[in-house]
């Protein structure tokens, strides 16, 4: 579905200095499948999520969705991003609704898509609020509604719980295990919690800084539907420790 | 359980009460002042005499006041009309803000008071050059408000924008322009402020009547309470009409005015 050969990113800084974010980055991600990136700040997980995105193009080699180079963005992708960044001037609905606005797609099945998600994430009889009358979590619901209003293959979440306290993100975790279940998608999430992806994802990739590198693609090897249960298992703190030597080495790893 | 709390102050109280209370004493406190030191009315007219004698000349105190109005709302018109477009232009480019930028700042650079009589030659005895004078006065802070308005924007909702294909333009007015709306009216409070500032300058180095023509004849003519009066009207004038501001402000982009508060 999405497949990366090669890939490499080099920014220009305004002082003119090149910054390599990514370097020979090779992935392919099955249909509906789950995939998390982890890493350490500065590793380049939000910049290869942009590449596929179609908002940055490569420097180096390709990327490839079901076939055809990324260019430009896609309308069969949605993005989450960190902060909700809802339009503070329109509805919950307008919110949801704005991507189609955009796309010149606005019709009475993309407004019943749209109530239908926010009743999918538990926002039903919100539509008519503002997103100041909403908590943290509601908005990011919000915002993820908005990324899957126009039905796309691909979901792509930039550290979407990333500014949510500890509770509503293992709530939302949860959640879009759910909604993921119910409308499979391949979805390529970038977290900062090693828990996080291995309870979300089917393949951990893991990721190296400076410049950017995959360390190693790590298989989890959990049955459906997960859990936070699932956190005592053998096989998850597994793959957590094993996630975590990858990212600070062995010593590190087996201190915790 | 336990001592009942006093009820606060209602609202209105606080709002209107309060601050119309310390005015009408302020008031009280002046006119004893000049009563009970007899202070020469040329130097400080009391209250009641700058309001006779104001009174006295209501048809032609009026005609002054409407002058000026429409020559503070005119050169407002004209900053709003000129600054919107202007600062779309300098957040477009770095090439163009890079042009653009020095001659704003020459502009502002320029005293207007110095500049009035040289437009007066260059446009002619009337009302244009007063109209300009307001424009200039009440411009700029509005241009350099909307356009951090404008680049205020999250990057997050650009790329949003970017992911949905939208082109510039749409960029611009549903997403770029509605959320540079807090800042615009901070802008359009300090324009509208200014343009009254800018209508008396421009009244003082020539006109045939409004309230900066009013203050110049009435004191060469050592008529001080009838100047205070022009004078409080022109206060008035500059308070009504930043009301107004915050009025359609809160009327039409309430959620502009809780973001302000989010920020102060």
């Amino acid at each position: 579905m999405i497949v990366l050969e090669g890939v490499g990113k080099t920014f220009v800084t305004r002082g003119g200095e090149e910054v390599e974010a990514l370097a020979g980055v090779s992935l392919a991600a099955r249909r509906n499948e789950f995939v998390c990136l982890v890493g350490p700040s500065g590793c380049g997980k939000s910049t290869l999520l942009r590449l596929v995105a179609g908002l940055v193009a490569p420097s180096a080699g390709a990327v490839s969705i079901a076939g055809t180079a990324v260019t430009e963005p896609r309308a069969d992708t949605g993005i989450v991003f960190q902060a909700p960044t809802l339009l503070p001037w329109a509805s919950v609905l307008d919110n949801v609704l704005f991507p189609l606005d955009m796309m010149g797609r606005l019709d009475a099945a993309g407004r019943a898509r749209a109530l239908d998600l926010l009743a999918l994430v538990g926002l039903a009889g919100f539509e008519r609020k503002y997103p100041r009358e909403l908590s943290g979590g509601m908005q990011q619901r919000a915002g993820i509604c908005r990324a899957l209003v126009h039905d796309p293959d691909i979901l792509l979440m930039d550290e979407p719980f990333g500014a949510l306290d500890a509770l509503t993100r293992e709530e939302l975790t949860i959640e879009v295990m759910r909604i993921w279940a119910e409308r499979p998608k391949t979805i390529l999430f970038v977290t900062h919690s090693i828990p996080e992806a291995v309870l979300l994802a089917d393949r951990v990739v893991v990721m190296s800084a400076r410049p950017g590198r995959i360390a190693e693609i790590v298989e989890v090897d959990l049955p459906r539907p997960r859990d936070f249960d699932m956190e005592a298992r053998r096989e998850f703190q597994d793959a957590t420790r094993h996630i975590r030597e990858l990212i600070f080495g062995s010593r590190h790893g087996r201190a915790h | 359980m336990g001592a009942p709390i006093k009820p606060p102050l209602p609202r209105w109280v606080a709002d209107v009460a309060q601050p119309v209370g310390a005015l009408v004493l302020f008031v009280a406190l002046w006119e004893m002042v000049c009563r009970v030191f007899h202070v020469r009315a040329y130097l400080l007219p009391p209250p009641s005499a700058i309001f006779t004698d104001t009174a006295q000349l209501a048809g032609p105190v009026l005609m002054h006041t409407l002058a000026t109005g429409e020559t503070v709302l005119l050169g407002f018109a004209a900053s709003v009309l000129v600054s919107l477009p202007l600062a779309v232009l300098i957040t477009s480019s770095p090439l163009i803000a890079n042009a653009i930028y020095p001659l704003l700042v020459l502009t502002q650079a320029i005293p207007k008071v110095a500049l009035a009589p040289i437009l007066v030659v260059m446009l002619g005895s009337n009302e244009l050059p007063r109209v300009v004078v307001t424009f200039l006065v009440a411009f700029f802070p509005l241009v350099l408000s909307i356009a951090a308005g404008i680049t205020a924007v999250p990057p997050e909702l650009i790329e949003l924008g970017r992911a949905c294909k939208a082109s510039r333009w749409r960029e611009l007015w549903r997403i770029r322009l509605p959320y540079a709306m807090p800042f615009v009216f901070s802008g359009l409070k300090a324009a509208i402020t200014l343009s009254v500032v800018g209508a008396v300058v421009g009244e003082f180095v020539n006109a045939d009547r409004g309230l900066g023509y009013l203050i110049q004849t009435s004191t060469a003519f050592f008529r001080v309470p009838l100047a205070w009066g022009a004078l409080v009207l022109l206060s008035l004038m500059g308070i009504v009409l930043f009301q107004v501001v915050v009025i359609v402000e809160r009327v039409f982009f309430p959620w502009a005015v809780d973001l302000d508060k989010q920020t102060v």
